[in-house]
Parts: structure tokens; sequence; C-alpha cells
């Protein structure tokens, strides 16, 4: 969902930040999505390879690390990875869960020279 | 060189939404950020809850739409100040896009402000325009099915409005078995069952409407 504005940013940021560290060329970008946001990665490696041309993160890599949701359980402190779209806790049944992981969406480094 | 940026994506949204939400917090605004499909009856609902809490809550919308000022137009016809975003083309609203509407809204003098969101049960989930809560409307001439489906936005809205019940004799819309599956994904939920057309349920709406308005109801969530 989103993913061509979100890679926009992605260039937006590293562009910038690579202004402020002298680097000319960009080699490999590390992003961490998480499972529950529904970026595609497919998706992404498309929009990143298409908008990266004509700047310095052309022909970079894009190493997307995908980040599995983890939940607890509200009621006995269980942590869970959910099955389907149920939030279910597997130990006592409850459906009241927070999310631990699974929600990031951040560039985690770049590398260039 | 590796350079560790360790910046979040969303961060320009979820910055403005914070802008947004002290500005609510700083004037007492209660703030709903309504979500639904189109056509599900957000407009709809908002000119019978207007009708409903006139000299009782003061009120302010702000919609959002791809094109026209339709919604906004039949908001002010119901005595409410209206504020219209046309995004054109985009299918969700941004924080961004919220904070430049506000400019318009008299805050200050609101008990209860509507961001009610482009009509899309997919996008809007993610993006915080600075609301107290989400709330989720669903029409009974949907189907019982979308709770499934966008299990996202159901469980993010503290609250869902299940619209349009006075449709049900005409529809195999089976209501047990949909608020059974909103209770699966949100056990914790506020499930109002309303027809703004016979005025079912609306008492009950509005009463919540009430209580987070009133006394900082809203703290609870995001205040």
């Amino acid at each position: 969902m989103h993913e061509v504005s979100l890679i926009q940013t992605l260039i937006d940021m590293i562009v910038q930040s690579a202004k402020e560290n002298d680097i000319i060329k960009v080699a490999k970008v590390q992003l961490v999505v998480g499972e529950c946001h529904g970026a595609l990665p497919e998706a992404l490696e498309f929009a990143f390879e298409i908008l990266t041309e004509g700047t310095i993160c052309a022909g970079a890599e894009l190493v997307i690390e995908k980040s599995a949701l983890l939940l607890k359980c509200q009621e006995c402190a269980q942590e869970f990875r959910p099955e389907g779209y149920l939030y279910r806790c597997p130990a006592c049944g409850a459906a009241y869960a927070s999310l631990v992981k699974g929600r990031e969406l951040y560039v985690d480094y770049y590398e260039g020279e | 060189m590796k350079v560790v940026v360790g910046r979040d994506l969303l961060h320009a949204n979820a910055g403005r939404a914070g802008e947004n939400r002290a500005l609510f917090n700083k004037n007492k605004v209660a703030t709903i950020n309504l979500i639904s499909s189109p056509g599900s009856g957000k407009t709809t609902l908002l000119e019978k809850t207007a009708e409903l809490l006139r000299g009782k809550l003061k009120l302010g919308v702000v919609v959002g739409d791809l094109y026209t000022v339709r919604d906004a137009e039949r908001i002010e016809r119901a005595g409410v100040t209206a504020v219209q975003i046309n995004t054109d083309g985009l299918c969700h609203l941004t924080a961004d896009m919220v904070a430049r509407a506000l400019q318009e809204m008299p805050l200050s003098h609101l008990d209860l402000l509507f961001i009610e969101n482009v009509g899309n049960l997919v996008c809007p989930a993610a993006f915080d325009l600075g609301e107290h809560v989400k709330v989720a409307l669903l029409s009974v001439a949907e189907g019982v099915d979308k709770p499934a489906k966008y299990p996202g936005i159901f469980r993010e809205a503290v609250a869902a409005v299940i619209s349009k019940v006075d449709l049900l004799p005409y529809t195999d819309f089976d209501l047990p078995a949909c608020l059974a599956e909103i209770h699966q994904i949100n056990c914790d939920q506020q499930v109002f069952v309303t027809s703004a057309r016979s005025g079912q349920g609306m008492d009950q709406w509005c009463g919540w409407l009430g209580k987070l308005a009133r006394k900082s109801g809203w703290k609870q969530y995001k205040g």
C-alpha cells in the first residue's frame, strides 16, 4: 500500500543524509518492514528500481528485513505470533493483545562512498 | 561507509499528527477519525448526530473526499461548521491536509470534532491524523464480511457503528454473526447498531459522544 510514496520518502531521506555525510554513491539500503504494515516487498523493490533512476541510489541493492508480528496477550502476558486475522492468544484464548513487534517501517542503514 | 539512519518512513505524517493532537488537547476538543467504505453513511450519520446534539454539544466537521464539496455543504445545512478537503485523487487524508483545514476551524468554540475520512477501509487505518479515537462504520447493505476482510481498521477503532439497520428486513445481513465477528477481532470495541433514518440506536451513539467530549473523556485515549 502506497509503496511508491514510501520509497520516494526513503530516497529523499537517504539523499539528504548522503549530502550531510559526503557520500556520492549509495550501494545498499536496509529497510525494515513490519508484517502488519501490508507494504509488499515486491512492490517496494519495483518502486525502488524505478524511482532511484538518475539519483545517487541508482543501482543500489535494497534489502528488506521483514519484522514478524509479535503480540502480547493482555490477559495472561503470553507472547505469540498470530495466525490469520484473529489476534487470539493460544494460551488462554483471549482476543485482547498488544503489539510488541511488527509495526516498524524504517530505514535502518545505508552503505555508500 | 555505513550510515545508520533509524528513521520511520511515516515520520513526517506522525510529526504533523502530533501537532494536530496537541492543538485538540489545548482546545479540549474530542476528535474522532470516522472511517468506512464509500457509501456506508458517514455524512448521513453526522447530519443526524448534528440534529440530535444541537444545543448540547458544539460540533465541527472536517470532510475528506477526492472531489466535490457536496458533503461539507450537507453538513453546513445541518447547522455545523464544516471544512472540505479535496485530495484530488489521494485515497486517504494525511495529517498535513487536516492541519491546513484546522486553520479554518474555530477549535476553541468546539466540544467535538469529526474528521470524515475518504471512503476507504484500508489506507486511513495507517495514517494518524492527530485524532483521539478512530471509529469504523459499516452499513447493513455491505454484508457481514467487512470486519474479517479488513481487520486492521476494526482493531484500531475504539468504536464501530453499524448503519442503515432499517434495511435489515431487505437484506441477508446476519447481525448477531457480524457482532460476534467484531468481538473476536476487538473484544474491547463499543458497537452501536443504528439507523440515521429511523433514529434507532442514535441515543446510545450520542450518549457515548457526550461522554467522550465532556470532562475530557477523550484523555483516556490519546489525550
